[in-house]
């Protein structure tokens, strides 16, 4: 068995005395694509900001590459290869689309690196370097999607926690979206754990996934055998 | 013509020093949301550490230029140090308290600090060196002296370094970005803990100069000379817009503007009123400020 790049063990987290996620365990492995599915509410994105460092857990232990880091200071995670492009997609609004991608790389020394880096974001997202001198809260939803992605791959990611990327957007913008995904996922190897409310589309786009149901791990399956149970096509799927 | 002329020359040399004074509070309002009172107390500590260090290396026989350079490094050194002090010791343990509790501890700083150069340093007047810059030209009726010619200098020197460092360095935007999004900046490795330290340092720096070039200006410091002058600066951030690096640029000299031409225009005993005035004013008819909400760009 392959050594998980990140494993998830007992993990609880709360916002204040509101307990968001129990028991949580969940593990992925090198080059997957992980989907965490889940209502509104779940703790979908609780985890992923337990993972990030952001919100400090009540229990349990996280580890990355064979590391524990729970407790470990946010800002000290990408530079260690994990990235989380958050819910909002949360660009920076009053720095230009370049400062935004500059950030994402914030703790990177190499300058050619970077901007070998920057131009391959530009050809991954076009849209993004025509509006390199504007405002990134001036873009639309889509496009700021593309530069927070962008922004994480800057850093580059070797597990990147991507939450709701397909959130307000249009279907055109996310299958391009989704395109991308999967190659950074199958050329650059990055690891991917995808949280989305529209299960439909994460599950295709994974290899695996878990069920999230108020704050606990209900189930967990290969993404194919998740698609086909009938429990999950009626309560995720819409059928 | 002749008044408006040298009034104006005077209004930018106070201008400038005001919004030397009015980014600090700009800057920490900014990323913390803090209106840090104890701001106008490090500026007359500045001009204190400033008369210190003057004093002594004229009475060693140094040049004018060099006293004033050294001074200037060194105190601005230290004033940034004592405001990174009182960052880690008094607002950073209320980080995740209420607004008000971070606020009372910042007036509570002001006045510590305040009674803290009283004790040290006594409660008269310090004169600064007299024969320091001497001299001056006329331009159409206007005196200008030299040190005016001097305190502007290095009021635009220190204002263009800071415009570079917040819009064109990359600390600078990870100084932006923290005080957008505290969150973000983390998730992409930016520690904001010492982004927050450093705007401290750097807002302090230039108060810090701002105080040795007041002291210059009028040949003595005073304990208390922090609060009438922070208020006042405080009165030009507020007018430029909160939070808005340029705002609190023009803010302040806007202000010195006003201040001086009420001065020559009405009446000298009424000029610390003007700025009063106009807080109550802005905050009353336009809170944002000048360049607040509407103009983007330029907010932190």
């Amino acid at each position: 068995m392959r050594e998980p790049i990140l494993e998830l063990k007992n993990v609880s987290a709360a916002y204040g005395r509101i307990k968001a996620i129990k028991d949580i365990s969940l593990v992925v492995y090198p080059g997957e694509v992980v989907s965490i599915i889940g209502a509104n509410g779940a703790g979908k994105s609780t985890t992923l900001m337990s993972i990030s460092g952001v919100l400090p857990l009540t229990g349990g232990e996280i580890y990355y590459d064979g590391a524990r880091i729970d407790g470990i200071a946010a800002d000290l995670l990408p530079a260690r290869g994990l990235c989380q492009v958050p819910e909002g997609r949360r660009i920076f609004p009053r720095l230009t689309v370049e400062e935004n991608l500059d950030m994402g790389a914030f703790f990177r020394k190499d300058k050619a690196g970077i901007a070998h880096d920057m131009n391959r974001v530009f050809q991954l997202f076009p849209i993004l370097l025509e509006r390199r001198r504007q405002h990134g809260g001036t873009l639309s939803g889509g496009e700021q999607q593309m530069l927070a992605m962008g922004r994480a791959l800057m850093s580059r990611p070797r597990l990147l926690l991507l939450d709701e990327p397909s959130l307000g957007l249009a279907p055109l913008i996310v299958q391009q979206i989704f395109r991308i995904i999967r190659e950074i996922n199958e050329a650059d190897g990055v690891t991917v754990v995808l949280v989305e409310q529209n299960a439909n589309l994460a599950l295709q786009a994974s290899t695996r996934g878990y069920v999230l149901e108020t704050g606990n791990v209900v189930m967990e399956d290969e993404a194919g055998a998740l698609l086909a149970n009938p429990d999950i096509r009626k309560a995720y799927l819409g059928e | 013509m002749e008044v408006f002329l040298q009034q104006l020359v005077n209004g930018i040399t106070l201008g400038g020093v005001y919004a030397l004074v009015a980014l600090g509070y700009t800057m920490v309002y900014g990323i913390i949301q803090l209106i840090n009172f104890a701001h106008g107390e490090i500026f007359a500590a500045g001009g204190y550490m400033g008369v210190i260090l003057i004093s002594w290396m004229v009475a060693q026989g140094y040049p004018p230029f060099v006293c004033l350079g050294v001074a200037l490094v060194l105190a601005m050194g230290y004033c940034a140090l004592l405001a990174m002090a009182v960052e880690k010791l008094v607002y950073k343990p209320l980080r995740s308290s209420s607004r008000l509790s971070v606020l009372l501890s910042a007036l509570g700083m002001s006045i510590f600090l305040q009674n803290g150069l009283m004790l040290t340093q006594g409660v008269y007047d310090r004169a600064y060196p007299g024969e320091m810059v001497q001299g001056g030209f006329e331009i159409g009726g206007a005196v200008v002296s030299y040190m005016q010619v001097v305190i502007v200098g290095i009021t635009v020197v220190l204002l263009v370094g800071l415009n570079f460092l917040v819009f064109k360095t990359r600390i600078g935007k990870a100084m932006r970005a923290t005080a957008q999004d505290k969150t973000m900046s983390a998730l992409v490795g930016i520690n904001s803990s010492r982004i927050i330290s450093l705007t401290f340092a750097i807002g302090a720096a230039l108060a810090c100069a701002a105080g040795i070039m007041v002291g210059m200006y009028y040949g003595s410091v005073r304990y208390d000379m922090g609060f009438v002058l922070g208020v006042k600066a405080f009165s030009a951030a507020v007018l430029g817009g909160i939070g808005n690096i340029t705002g609190a640029m023009l803010g302040g000299l806007l202000i010195g503007m006003i201040e001086v031409f009420a001065a020559g225009y009405i009446s000298s005993e009424y000029k610390d009123v003007f700025a009063f005035i106009i807080l109550i004013g802005v905050l009353y008819f336009m809170p944002t400020g000048i360049m607040g909400e509407n103009v983007d760009d330029t907010r932190v």
